[in-house]
């Protein structure tokens, strides 16, 4: 018994009883969902700016727009996705009518993190309930503005058997894994990962895990370095570098290095019209755990720094930052989750894909070139 | 072996797939047929192996064990190429002019622990796909199933790529050991509590695992289909192997009124089966172990049903009749674990209703039967229960069509093989987007500084749109 466990049985008491199984039900909460985002853009957007420091247009966009585009895109395909379908039969089964038949799970859990904190949140939940589960969504204590949105807004249009929030941090989310569910769907780091699977275990709970990694870039000689230096700028200095596929570090060679450098110079140039720090569009680091932890790199790293380097604690700011590093260089072992942009000089593509081969495999994996 | 051996092994194993050697489609052809001559060069040592453990008969070997095999095998021989192949995606307005597409990677090094009902098919039956997906593999027989284990050690290394295919054998503590090593997957067949024990081994790594598990698969009978052939249908469903399949019939669910009928005809087809005198026939099998033995007689002593037929039994040759157990009640210990033995115990509902309350109350089985000729219900049915799979009018069969995805569902287990299903469980499906860089025209308004116009455009990119040419 947990504190979690009447919102639990309530829901899987819930599902049993078969109210979640009808097309038009899921709908109906699909509906709502939109209608909820739709009514609260505002309440969000100002939520995540707080959080993460993500401008209006950023957070419409990346948080809101693209749920809302989901479900649409479910309620379209709702009843054709939840059919049985027929599949190929063979001599022996000639006479009979066999197909694959989708079930719900039913309870559904979704630890979320704090980077998308809408969107994460939203994303998962959408095909979760238009399979026919209830769900329970376990937002990230670390963006805590976007937390209390999530659960105002969800109490305000759910009823807690179908949809619920669970708020809190690391106790309240041991708590809440000895309760057993019908999946768990986990957004965030691989150490995390392994609790989660852990604790599923002990349930024979499946897991979906969307962890994270270094996500190298490969730039190749032949590729199009200006539009490469944009893309990758692009990709790396969104949300202040805190989207678990943003290019982590760059594979290239000597030759193209300085012309890469220049591009991606110009590109955050252009987006944050010369002066990042100020801009309304260039996002700011999480927290004060987070900042120090890439402080403490910047600290160590035996890099040059290449482009920017400055730092600002009180208003959880650093600058968009290029080093040329070693593959050894204390930026190169974990995920880096922040706005360091490390280049490592290689001699050929074979040697990029030694390095790639010899860590774990990453969540994305870039190249450019022709 | 030491833990520092099975290091050794898979560090091995590692290097044979970082080098590629199990990557070519030609290899995984080659490997394949090799395994398909292993079984049909060895067709009776094979059995005469199965036999020595479980007492399977020859016709039931070549039917659920190695027949299914050659199968599987052909179709990934014929298929392999097919199946590794990239698979196109559809797309939407944003990516109109780039080619996106899942690329099949193979995993790595994967881990395949057997069972010992059939001991030789759910070894070999995953390996299949696991070769066709080009992965290196440890494969670790059943203990319980010995004599089968160690001709498979033997002919394994013959006939398959030793450097990339591997056979550990062993108990509980060599599994154990084997479990610290880091896999790129994790495929058991077994008890759902030794599932628990191995995922939560893969948790370390995060290693994926597809755990094929157990539960009380039910029977439910209606009115409306005649008894004789359910009671032959069930019987075969119960009873082959000794009752010792994950798919075979746990328990029945019957209203009173059919009851008395159904009870007769099953005692006519097993007579018809087995003949009257069951331990004299060549084509009824044992139970595995002492211990096997023990636990399901402990069962039938602690019933509180009535036994309206069999109860004979004998330790020394691992023996149990056929037996029917009527008026069993839901807290029967009967009715409190996979039985995985020759028991069918019949329990009194008084409807499909009430039978669907039953099987809700407890965990989701592997699969669940239903004889019925009445649509309705058996949508009911369909749509109110979860389970692995499901047969309609027969029992186990679903595991013989090879498009049908087979596995489990909550404490049966997750993850899902045969046919095509095997290659997926062993591959990663990449999703790649492939652009052309000269496309800027079409996504300037993602880059910052932000504005209206900027927003407007992005939302029309966004949306998914139906673009049928697409």
């Amino acid at each position: 018994m947990t504190a979690y466990t009447a919102i639990v049985e309530k829901q899987r008491r819930f599902f049993k009883s078969g109210k979640t199984q009808p097309i038009e039900f899921r709908i109906e909460q699909l509906e709502t969902m939109k209608r909820m985002l739709k009514e609260n853009v505002d309440k969000i957007s100002d939520a995540v700016y707080k959080d993460i420091h993500r401008s209006k247009p950023q957070a419409y966009c990346y948080e809101v727009s693209n749920v809302i585009i989901e479900i649409d895109y479910m309620i379209d395909n709702i009843a054709d996705w939840s059919k049985p379908h027929p599949v190929e039969k063979t001599m022996m089964t000639m006479l009979d009518s066999p197909m694959v038949k989708k079930d719900p799970l039913g309870v559904v859990l979704i630890i979320t993190p704090w980077n998308y904190p809408i969107n994460m949140a939203f994303l998962p939940l959408v095909p979760a309930i238009a399979a026919g589960n209830t769900a329970i969504i376990k937002p990230s204590e670390i963006a805590p503005h976007c937390a209390d949105v999530i659960a105002e807004m969800v109490a305000k249009h759910f009823d807690p058997e179908v949809l619920a929030v669970i708020k809190g941090g690391v106790n309240e989310t041991t708590e809440l894994l000895k309760e057993r569910f019908d999946h768990i769907l986990y957004t965030g780091a691989p150490p995390v990962g392994k609790l989660i699977m852990a604790a599923a275990a002990k349930h024979l709970t499946p897991v979906t895990l969307e962890l994270g990694g270094k996500c190298p870039v490969i730039v190749e000689k032949d590729a199009d370095i200006e539009i490469a230096g944009k893309r990758i700028a692009w990709g790396k200095w969104l949300n202040c570098g805190q989207t678990c596929l943003a290019p982590d570090y760059i594979l290239t060679t000597a030759e193209v290095k300085p012309k890469l450098v220049a591009a991606m110079k110009k590109a955050v140039d252009s987006f944050y019209e010369g002066n990042p720090k100020t801009h309304d569009d260039y996002a700011r680091v999480i927290n004060d755990r987070h900042f120090e932890r890439l402080s403490t790199l910047l600290d160590k790293t035996e890099g040059t720094v290449l482009m920017g380097g400055e730092r600002d604690k009180s208003d959880l700011y650093i600058q968009p930052t290029i080093l040329d590093v070693k593959a050894t260089d204390a930026f190169m072992q974990d995920e880096i989750f922040g706005p360091v942009l490390p280049i490592v000089t290689i001699k050929s593509l074979d040697e990029a894909l030694e390095h790639i081969k010899d860590g774990e495999k990453p969540l994305a994996a870039y190249i450019f070139t022709n | 072996m030491a833990e520092a051996a099975y290091a050794q092994l898979v560090k091995d194993a590692r290097v044979t797939f970082a080098r590629g050697r199990t990557l070519p489609v030609e290899y995984r052809k080659e490997q394949l047929v090799k395994l398909r001559d292993l079984i049909s060069e060895n067709e009776e040592a094979l059995y005469e192996a199965v036999y020595k453990d479980v007492r399977r008969p020859k016709a039931e070997a070549i039917n659920f064990e190695t027949l299914m095999l050659l199968n599987e095998i052909n179709t990934a021989i014929a298929e392999v190429k097919n199946w590794s192949k990239p698979t196109k995606v559809s797309r939407n307005v944003l990516q109109l002019t780039d080619s996106a597409y899942l690329h099949k990677d193979p995993l790595g090094v994967v881990l395949i622990i057997g069972a010992w009902n059939y001991p030789i098919n759910l070894l070999l039956a995953p390996l299949i796909g696991a070769i066709a997906a080009g992965n290196c593999v440890i494969l670790k027989p059943s203990e319980v199933s010995q004599h089968t284990a160690e001709l498979l050690a033997q002919l394994i290394p013959k006939y398959l790529d030793s450097e990339a295919i591997k056979v550990v054998t062993g108990g509980v503590e060599e599994t154990t050991a084997l479990l610290k090593q880091r896999f790129d997957h994790i495929f058991y067949t077994g008890s759902t509590a030794v599932g628990k024990v191995i995922m939560r081994a893969a948790a370390e790594h995060l290693t994926p695992v597809t755990l094929e598990l157990g539960g009380k698969c039910p029977v439910i009978v209606e009115k409306s289909v005649d008894l004789g052939i359910v009671a032959r249908r069930v019987a075969w469903g119960k009873f082959s192997s000794c009752g010792q399949t994950c798919v075979g019939v746990d328990y029945l669910l019957c209203p009173p009124e059919l009851k008395p009928k159904l009870i007769e005809e099953l005692k006519k087809v097993l007579k018809e089966f087995y003949g009257d005198d069951v331990k004299a026939s060549q084509d009824y099998c044992r139970f595995a172990t002492d211990r096997h033995f023990d636990r399901v007689m402990g069962l039938l002593n602690a019933t509180k049903g009535t036994v309206v037929h069999g109860g004979s039994h004998d330790k020394a040759d691992l023996f149990l009749e056929p037996t029917i157990v009527d008026n069993v009640e839901a807290d029967d210990p009967l009715m409190q674990e996979e039985i995985f033995g020759p028991i069918l115990p019949i329990v009194n509902i008084a409807d499909t209703k009430a039978a669907v309350a039953h099987i809700n109350a407890r965990e989701k089985p592997l699969a669940l039967y239903m004889f019925s000729s009445d649509q309705a219900s058996i949508d009911y049915v369909l749509n109110s229960t979860s389970s692995g799979n499901v047969t309609i009018n027969d029992t186990m069969m679903h595991m013989s069509l090879d498009t049908l995805p087979f596995g489990g569902v909550g404490n049966s287990g997750h993850g899902r093989y045969h046919g095509k299903f095997s290659f997926d469980c062993f591959t990663h499906e990449k999703g790649v987007l492939h652009r052309p860089t000269g496309v800027e025209k079409m996504i300037w308004m993602r880059y910052p500084p932000f504005d209206e116009k900027k927003i407007y455009w992005a939302k029309m990119a966004i949306t998914k749109r139906k673009i049928p040419f697409l």
